[in-house]
């Protein structure tokens, strides 16, 4: 379905206006071609491995920020408030900027280009991390921490076994919103010199001046990957209420 | 358990619990021997699961004492563990683990609090699922049981943990009636074995059959306590017989 509507579109395109078309800068029959096309996924590579390793660190510390706001004790639900509305309230791009050129002055270490988009990344999408949990754990019946209590199980146990994997299955839908939202984030982070999908295509119009063509591969190749992985979430999902199913 | 002779294995003394402004128990002393069965029943919002909620630390009382096997309740760590694993607990909603299979309901606790190795904890939750009749049951998910079949899951799970005192709060109130008694038999067959309990239940053909004692509560006051011969047949207290007329003859 998806794929036809892609087609049908593309089709309209080319014959529409083929006189301001200049594909051959990605034709893959061509050898100049296929390089610049291969030259262009290349930052594949970075895309994901940038927008994975972010969304695993801001989900670890959206949970560890969550916890403290489910706290009796006020002083810890005011950290919790404070994180998420401080690191809420810094634009993204800010951020990148501010970790890779303000953070080295700050700290004396020079930090890597890779390393800087992660931290931003992370921590940017940590605060709303943090508010999905929160959401999650607090939607689980106050008897399950009661049961869980009867049975002898520790916090961390009770977080760990009866908790987190009901909350986990809940709040699916919204960690992979997350993770479609990184993955477009993450083109941010060719302002810094990441070379990933964004800065791929940028150096490219800039070589060969052909930036309709180029941001339009730019634009499908985000638009796969993003389908992809909204699949992959949706088959957990269905994996996961067919495990409480059977 | 039996040899401690006089001695209660639960002491409640002068047992006062806030909610807020809302005192929702009035200085109730109670004392449970090892190996007693109490029934503890009296209108909606008396106090009832209130109590016994007290007597596993889901609720911290604020005055007056209460000593559990040895253990006083109190805010520490060691206290709360010891009692938690002296005491089992049923709820009226069951409280399963929707996603666990009904043999890792039971092995959850065993394997993370007491310790168990797996196998030995298997072994133990197909001996008790045995006991509620239901070892066929084990690979099931709790939704696709019946509320009868859940509720006894349930006590199979607390049993797991071989704890010496089992509360129990309205453990067939969210029952269809035809289910009510596989349950109440399962309550039967361990009273039978000398576990010392403690029920929330309006079902008074259980409480004249297993209970050794009567409790009767109201507005957050203890006002009657007996043998269940004297408690149906010449209650003391005006408030409770007015009770048991409404309960017995609707
Ligand atoms: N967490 C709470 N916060 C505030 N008030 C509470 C809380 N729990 C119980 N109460 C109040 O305390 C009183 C006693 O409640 P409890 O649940 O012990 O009654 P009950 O005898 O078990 O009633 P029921 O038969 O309806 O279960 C009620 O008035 C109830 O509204
Ligand atoms: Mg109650």
């Amino acid at each position: 379905m998806m794929r036809v509507l892609l087609l049908l579109s593309m089709a309209a395109l080319l014959s529409g206006c083929s006189a301001q078309w200049g594909w051959y800068v990605v034709n893959p029959a061509t050898e100049s071609g296929l390089a610049n096309l291969k030259f262009l996924l290349s930052g594949l590579y970075y895309t994901v491995l940038l927008s994975l390793t972010a969304i695993l660190i801001s989900m670890v510390t959206g949970l560890l920020v969550a916890l403290p706001g489910l706290s009796e004790n006020r002083k810890l639900r005011a950290f919790n408030r404070l994180y998420v509305e401080l690191v809420r309230a810094v634009p993204i791009l800010v951020l990148i900027l501010w970790v890779y050129y303000g953070l080295p002055q700050l700290s004396g270490l020079a930090i890597s280009v890779f390393w800087a988009g992660v931290i931003a990344l992370a921590l940017s999408d940590s605060a709303f991390q943090a508010e999905i949990f929160r959401a999650g754990i607090q939607s689980i019946n106050r008897g399950q921490y009661e049961a869980a209590h009867s049975v002898s199980l520790s916090y961390a146990d009770t977080m760990r076994f009866v908790i987190l994997p009901q909350a986990i299955r809940r709040i699916l839908p919204a960690l992979g919103n997350q993770l479609v939202y990184m993955l477009k984030m993450s083109s941010l982070v060719s302002v810094i010199g990441m070379q990933e999908l964004t800065r791929k295509a940028n150096e490219l119009v800039v070589t060969e001046y052909r930036p309709l063509e180029i941001y339009t591969i730019l634009v499908l190749e985000y638009l796969v990957l993003i389908l992809i992985v909204s699949a992959g979430v949706r088959w957990l999902e269905r994996k996961m209420q067919a495990d409480e199913r059977n | 358990m039996a040899s401690k002779g006089a001695e209660p294995v639960i002491r409640m003394e002068g047992v006062s619990k806030f909610f807020g402004t809302f005192q929702a128990l009035k200085d109730v002393s109670l004392d449970v021997k090892s190996g007693e069965r109490v029934v503890v029943c009296g209108p909606s919002g008396s106090g009832k699961s209130t109590l016994i909620r007290c007597i596993n630390r889901l609720e911290k009382h604020e005055q007056g004492a209460i000593i559990v096997d040895g253990v006083t309740l109190n805010d520490s760590r060691s206290s709360l563990n010891a009692i938690r694993a002296k005491v089992g607990m049923v709820f009226q909603q069951f409280n399963l683990f929707p996603h666990l299979t009904v043999l890792e309901n039971l092995t959850l606790g065993p394997v993370r609090a007491r310790n168990m190795a797996r196998a030995q904890a298997n072994d133990l939750a197909m001996s008790y699922l045995e006991r509620v009749r239901i070892p066929e049951q084990a690979e099931k998910y709790p939704r696709q049981l019946s509320g009868g079949q859940q509720q006894r899951v349930a006590i199979a799970r607390s049993l797991c943990m071989e704890p010496e005192i089992m509360l129990f709060d309205e453990p067939t109130s969210a029952l269809d009636p035809e289910m009510i008694n596989e349950v109440l038999e399962v309550m039967t067959e361990l009273a039978s074995s000398g576990m010392t309990m403690v029920c929330v239940t309006h079902e008074m053909g259980f409480a004249r059959r297993v209970a050794d004692t009567m409790v009767f509560m109201d507005h957050g006051e203890l006002v009657e306590l007996a043998t269940p011969e004297t408690f149906f047949s010449a209650p003391e207290s005006q408030r409770c017989k007015e009770f048991l007329q409404k309960i017995l003859h609707h």
